[in-house]
């Protein structure tokens, strides 16, 4: 596998500090006053040119907000989080009236892009994939539209689209997740900035892969993007999201909102890359990665799958689910999580099967190491009218040294006798018999560590679209640096 | 070649080797044989670099250069390689990938160009083809679901692709229909050359039937009791290991 190599190699090019993508950009922004008040949900709002009814729905999320309690029954341990001590809008000024073109962005933001290995200068000649780039708060450029407009998708910023029609945005924003759902996805709803908004009409597939980069610049800043994707009937999308973030020591809260909706016969095939600032080898610093993602299944025969590949963040909690309301409805969830050092994680899926002959499948890869400790989380639901309903479930577990942890919470309600579920669970660590082998091969430590962890996960990197698996495979590799020994 | 003089080995504390001495000229194949928990497999774990022996006294001189201390990837890069008695299961990666990881690994080492994907498969191609080993071997995860016989053939295609100069096979033989055996024992005899080196480690005379040695040493209690040709396996297999176990009292 050359994967484990690049691995080893880019390893290799980056100074003590091993997280590359912890780089600041200098760039004149426009900020918020810090806090969090009903100004505030309003500035963000006005400075969008929103319409009323949804700066209704943002105040009616705040003041819901203002009453939550903290999520507490998940196994991550953090300091209380100061709402009052972050921003909660950063724009690059230059973006200020809305690039018209990639022309108008600005050179270094378009730098920053290329250092992330996203040139999107280049991505709009090389076809293949689509992307949107959210910066702070704003999206700031939008690739290939003009392509994906012959077929009738719609691929911009949630901001452009409130304009370009916001009789869809109202008919689907929130009605996946509500204003109510939780702590950080209410928090989203009321001061939520950009992110990216999908819509492929009836019968269409989606030409080429859909992307959105997020990369949280400015300090003290919190990311609330919100991404809204509807499948029409018997129509296809692929997207993929990435995330970095600088190295900062304080911790910074990034709090996102994913609902996907598909219809009749449709299919959303939604991956992650996340790979925000985790923090150093001492825990100190690294992103609050609080993230409410759930697909609805809402037509017959739909399909949604996610599959997330999670190496970054202090603290992960994030449950990307099904609900499977359309009969024979499909609902996927691979999913790999690395942990070292001192990161946390707390992650998995819910499947809620509501329609008749639905199913979904579960498999969860995790993989500690260092100091870290991680849970998988999930739930599995039957309804009483959901007959024939079957799931399956595998979570493995991978240990690396003894000073970590791993944990697999299920909860499995069935409510029809006729629905089958199964789950399986098994917890190893990588052998000395296995590391030695590889090593008596010529295999370095680091890479022998590599090779067995991205063999570990294969079953989740092969569900990942080809342009995006050797990035993630790399990534897997770095993440474990400094794990072995 | 290979020369190890008066090596003393410890695990835990307990001596395990006490005193190992042998030489090991290119082109030759020598058979270690010795009953159950004479140090057979420690004296190869050791020459590979395994982590856990303690080296209390002696050197292990390879190519003219002391290997004591050097890292199991170092000592392979160089031409070391060791056919375990009990392959290891990776599971998730491929036969192919693995051995794409492990000859870049010692191309990089020796400052080489990597093979690239064409290369690569031409090589595997040939070896494959060469020791008669089904090319779907390749395609499955390393030794998972392999039968016994399907895992020594695969050491064996290992050591074809790796090309080492010393090749040590810790009992390849143990576990082994006859049939299974005669297959291995033709892989290893296509693989004799006058430059490399082959130490046999076994527990029966019969693996010697189809690999002729040209030395034949028998360890036991942690020394090597006695060295001889061909005829001393047939000795042994005769009178068994009881005469070393009275010698050794």
């Amino acid at each position: 596998m050359v994967a484990s190599i690049d691995t080893v190699q880019q390893v290799k090019e980056l100074t003590e500090e091993k997280y590359k993508y912890g780089f600041f950009t200098d760039i004149e922004s426009e900020t918020a006053p810090k806090g969090l008040n009903e100004d505030i949900v309003r500035f963000i709002s006005a400075k969008k040119n929103e319409p009323e009814w949804l700066l209704e729905w943002r105040l009616k999320a705040y003041r819901y907000w203002l009453t939550m309690p903290e999520p507490k029954w998940s196994k991550v341990f953090h300091e209380p989080i100061d709402y009052q001590d972050a921003y909660y809008y950063s724009a690059p000024k230059s973006a200020a009236d809305g690039p018209q073109s990639l022309d108008e962005i600005d050179p270094q933001l378009l730098e920053t892009y290329e250092k992330l290995g996203i040139p999107l200068k280049e991505q709009e000649r090389l076809s293949g994939v689509a992307v949107d780039a959210v910066f702070d708060s704003v999206s700031v450029a939008t690739t290939f539209k003009a392509k994906l407009g012959e077929v009738g998708v719609i691929f911009c910023p949630i901001s452009e689209a409130l304009e370009s029609c916001p009789d869809l945005v109202k008919k689907y924003l929130g009605t996946v997740v509500p204003y109510t759902d939780n702590k950080h996805a209410t928090l989203n709803s009321a001061v939520f900035t950009d992110g990216s908004f999908v819509y492929i009409p009836p019968g269409v597939r989606c030409p080429m892969e859909l992307s959105t980069y997020f990369r949280i610049n400015a300090a003290n800043t919190g990311q609330f993007e919100r991404t809204l994707i509807i499948a029409d009937k018997g129509s296809y999308v692929s997207y993929l999201e990435g995330c970095t973030a600088p190295m900062r020591d304080e911790h910074q809260l990034h709090a996102a909102v994913v609902e996907l909706i598909a219809l009749d016969d449709a299919e959303i095939k939604y991956s992650t890359i996340q790979n925000w600032y985790p923090g150093d080898e001492n825990g100190r610093g690294g992103i609050f990665n609080f993230v409410t993602k759930r697909g609805h299944c809402r037509g017959r025969n739909s399909k949604i799958s996610w599959t997330q590949v999670e190496t970054g963040a202090a603290i992960t909690w994030k449950y990307p689910s099904c609900i499977l309301k359309g009969d024979n409805s499909v609902g996927e969830f691979y999913s790999i999580a690395i942990t070292n050092n001192y990161q946390q994680a707390d992650t998995g899926t819910k499947m809620i099967h509501l329609g008749k002959n639905t199913s979904s499948r579960i498999i969860s890869k995790g993989i500690s190491a260092g100091r870290a400790n991680q849970t998988y989380r999930g739930l599995v639901r039957i309804s009483p009218k959901a007959k024939g309903a079957r799931n399956f479930t595998q979570c493995d577990s991978l240990l690396i040294g003894d000073r970590c942890g791993a944990h697999t919470v299920p909860y499995i309600e069935c409510k029809n006798k006729s629905a089958i579920v199964e789950h399986e669970a098994t917890t190893s660590t990588i052998s000395e018999d296995q590391l030695f082998y590889l090593r008596q091969r010529g295999i370095p430590p680091e890479e022998a560590v590599a090779l067995v962890v991205n063999g570990f996960c294969r079953e989740v990197l092969q569900q990942l679209p080809m342009e995006f698996a050797v990035e993630a495979q790399k990534l897997v590799g770095i993440s474990l640096e400094g794990s072995v020994g | 070649m290979l020369e190890i003089k008066n090596l003393h080995v410890s695990v835990d504390g307990k001596a395990i080797l006490k005193g190992i001495d042998l030489s090991v000229q290119p082109g030759e194949i020598h058979a270690i044989m010795g009953p159950n928990g004479s140090g057979k497999s420690t004296l190869s774990h050791v020459i590979a670099g395994r982590d856990g022996y303690e080296i209390t006294g002696g050197r292990i001189i390879y190519q003219g250069e002391d290997m004591t201390g050097m890292a199991p990837e170092i000592r392979a890069a160089k031409g070391i390689f060791l056919a375990f008695q009990y392959p290891v299961e990776i599971p998730g990666v491929a036969n192919t990938t693995f051995l794409k990881e492990a000859l870049n690994a010692i191309c990089r080492y020796h400052g080489k160009d990597e093979l690239d994907a064409m290369q690569f498969v031409k090589v595997m191609r040939e070896k494959t083809k060469e020791l008669g080993i089904p090319e779907d071997m390749l395609k499955r995860a390393v030794n998972v679901g392999f039968s016994g016989g399907e895992k020594k053939r695969n050491e064996i295609l290992q050591m074809a692709i790796l090309n080492p100069t010393l090749a040590i096979l810790d009992e390849t033989d143990s576990g082994l229909d006859i049939d299974a055996m005669k297959i291995v024992a033709e892989g290893v005899n296509k693989l004799r050359a006058p430059e490399r080196s082959i130490l046999l480690i076994t527990h029966y005379q019969r693996l010697l039937d189809y690999i002729i040695p040209d030395k034949v040493h028998v360890l036991a209690h942690g020394r090597i009791q006695r060295s001889g040709d061909k005829k001393l396996a047939l000795e042994l297999e005769e009178k068994g290991y009881a005469e070393f176990g009275e010698a050794a009292a």
